[in-house]
């Protein structure tokens, strides 16, 4: 990395043109700052069970910023996928606890009715062509209504498989749950479908430029449709992780999952213009988050002073974003 | 260094300097003739802000940040937590109903080394396995305010009885409005949140009109009942509810509010109808604010609760957990008083001079 850099300082913003090269690294250093500044401030935070805990809170609003960033990869936004989510986690927890549905089945008709609205985000942004900021409103509020239709009231009690991946198991004395585990794996597949498919490709080329992306032979309306699918099937996911680590189906849960996930991709250095970014930074952007919170709580900080920082992150964040964009142009 | 990124790093820098003065004031705001925190640089406010070794750490976990009632009810616990010598977490949801947000809240005081947790449930229900979590961990959790449900979710619960808080009130109501028919209007809280239900059953049993299950957390109602409405007990909502429920039913000439902000929506929505002389409107919370509005006229009696005693015996609870190892249990009442103007003869009641001096939130 030195090399680069010593090799960049010949320009006046070496900084920036290092930050440009690997969009991660801004965020990561971010990270690891936080983590060493909240190390000295705390003897707890570097413990086992902490860092454990500040991945098992980071769950949900990671499956969730995992389709937002394919969404805004594309130069979409997804304001729809908090409620996607709520609707299926009560869904899934309805389904087994009240209509006695087998378990395994509730999750997977959770997942179907999260497939119904990724396709249907997907096609009004493609067939009519209208903005997703638009339709993913509108799919929010169909889902918040479709919420409130089916339950008002907390669903409790419910069956073990939907709460699998709440369950912890040991690492030494560390007890890490599965559902931490399933989120890394997550951003495991999906960094290597985008880094390495020509599906992968082709979404970057779709949000970098759709008219050369259609010239250069990507069907970039069947793109579109996928990505907001696929993104629907991860707030599935959340969905089921949400259940599991709270151990209820609650239906006032996700009114603020959207801006919680793009506050992570935004973090993460992903751009709102589409096209560029990682998804790599979005699980350190939703990291990010989930540091400070903590560490602010260890440290006895007022928890709307946590509110505080993440506002000045994003303002930071997308400020780097845009001067490192405008120099490259 | 270009500049504007030097402007940005710049507002971070600044950043890390308002952290570090807050880090150091939030920890002991009323004792510390404070550290000369403001000259902090961007390295941390070191040795403020860790526990010390022996002091008690006591959680508190509110629904909202901004709400007047929890702003006392942190101002009570921080009070008393500085007399005792406890350090004071605080943390809260997002909004109402942020269920997620409390949880992040209690499993980051219960890794803070916290002994005890106080907590107003924003649903009642959803925190309870989280609650369980903490308190397999060995944590007391007490609730404050709202009950959990099942109650017992909690070791002890130190609240006002909402349900007597409804029933002052519909006592009042139903000698108030005499021989006169009642048309009524309840702008109630949202669905299946026990305290709404509890104030709202609570004041129809008063009225004489309904038998309610005091732990219920399902709204009774009743034929003299034409319009509900949930405001979230937010003053915006509780107008436009009022307005909806006036152009449904002209004739209503009572109105019942789950707290004094959507009582003074509801008044908003009655002067602009023309109606502010014909419809009287009953509260609960004995704020500041709603006090005054009792005092203006605008309501006509409240219930009025006490959050700062509810937190400044939650934190005493907790200290004298840690001391002692006894726990407390069961429901404790911090008590309710009917603020009025207009007595009513067989219902007790203390006039708005007494809820000014007993208030909370700002005048």
């Amino acid at each position: 990395m030195s090399a680069i850099a010593s090799q960049m300082t010949k320009n006046r913003s070496g900084i920036l043109k290092v930050l440009q090269g690997s969009p991660v690294m801004g965020p990561l250093a971010a990270l690891i700052i936080a983590i060493i500044f909240f190390a000295t401030q705390s003897d707890r935070f570097l413990r086992g069970e902490n860092l454990s805990l500040i991945l098992q809170q980071t769950v949900v609003v990671g499956a969730l910023a995992i389709g937002q960033t394919l969404v805004i990869l594309t130069g979409g936004i997804d304001l729809s996928n908090g409620m996607i989510m709520a609707l299926s986690s009560v869904l899934m927890a309805g389904l087994a606890v009240s209509s006695g549905v087998n378990p395994i089945l509730a999750i997977l008709m959770g997942f179907l009715v999260c497939i119904i609205f990724g396709v249907v985000n997907g096609s009004l942004v493609t067939r009519i062509g209208l903005p997703a900021f638009i339709v993913t409103l509108g799919t929010y509020n169909i889902a918040y209504a479709l919420v409130r239709i089916y339950t008002t009231s907390t669903i409790t009690n419910l069956p073990a498989p939907l709460l699998f991946f709440g369950q912890t198991f040991r690492v030494g004395s560390t007890e890490i749950t599965y559902g931490s585990v399933l989120m890394v794996i997550l951003y495991v597949i999906v960094w290597y479908v985008l880094r390495s498919t020509p599906w992968g490709r082709s979404v970057y080329a779709v949000g970098d430029n759709p008219e050369a992306a259609r010239l250069a032979g990507i069907n970039t309306n069947r793109v579109l449709t996928e990505v907001y699918t696929v993104a629907a099937i991860t707030y599935g996911i959340a969905g089921l992780l949400l259940v599991s680590r709270t151990g209820v189906g609650d239906p006032q849960a996700g009114q603020t999952g959207n801006l919680d996930s793009i506050t992570a991709v935004v973090i993460g250095g992903t751009s709102l213009l589409g096209g560029r970014g990682s998804i790599v930074g979005t699980l350190i952007g939703a990291l990010i988050v989930g540091v400070f919170r903590n560490g602010l709580q260890l440290m006895g900080v007022g928890s709307i002073y946590q509110v505080l920082v993440t506002g000045i992150l994003v303002i930071v964040a997308v400020s780097i974003d845009y001067l490192s964009h405008r120099r490259k142009a | 260094m270009s500049r504007k990124l030097f402007v940005v790093l710049s507002i971070f820098a600044a950043f890390a300097i308002v952290l570090a003065a807050c880090s150091s004031n939030a920890s002991t705001p009323a004792s510390a003739p404070a550290a000369p925190a403001a000259n902090a640089t961007a390295a941390p406010a070191g040795g403020a802000a860790p526990a010390a070794s022996g002091q008690t750490v006591v959680g508190l976990i509110t629904k909202t940040e901004t709400n007047p009632f929890f702003v006392k009810m942190k101002e009570g616990a921080q009070a008393k937590a500085t007399e005792a010598g406890a350090k004071l977490l605080t943390g809260a949801g997002a909004k109402d109903g942020d269920n997620e947000g409390q949880v992040t809240a209690l499993e980051n005081m219960v890794n803070a080394g916290a002994k005890g947790i106080l907590i107003t449930p924003s649903d009642t229900k959803a925190i309870v396995p989280s609650i369980q979590k903490a308190r397999d961990k060995g944590v007391l959790v007490i609730a404050l305010d709202t009950a959990t449900e099942p109650q017992s979710a909690v070791d002890a619960l130190f609240a006002t009885n909402n349900f007597n808080a409804g029933l002052l009130i519909g006592q009042w109501a139903k000698a108030a409005m005499g021989s006169k028919q009642p048309v009524i209007a309840t702008l109630d809280l949202a669905p299946g949140i026990t305290v709404g239900a509890q104030r709202h059953n609570g004041f129809l049993q008063g009225m004489g009109l309904a038998k309610a299950d005091p732990n219920s957390s399902d709204l009774v109602t009743a034929s003299q009942v034409v319009c509900s409405q949930d405001t979230h007990g937010d003053q915006t909502e509780g107008q436009t509810a009022m307005e909806n429920c006036l152009s449904k039913n002209p004739n209503i000439n009572l109105v019942y509010t789950i707290n004094e902000p959507a009582a003074f929506g509801a008044y908003q929505a009655i002067k602009a109808a023309g109606k502010d002389k014909d419809i009287t409107i009953v509260s609960v919370d004995g704020g500041c604010q709603g006090v005054q509005g009792v005092v203006d006229g605008k309501i006509a009696a409240t219930s009025q609760q006490y959050p700062l005693k509810m937190a400044s015996m939650g934190v005493d609870a907790v200290v004298n957990f840690a001391k002692t190892g006894q726990k407390p249990s069961g429901y404790t009442d911090t008590g309710v008083t009917l603020i009025t103007d207009k007595a009513q003869s067989g219902v007790d009641s203390k006039d708005s001079k007494f809820g000014l001096q007993n208030c909370w939130g700002n005048k």
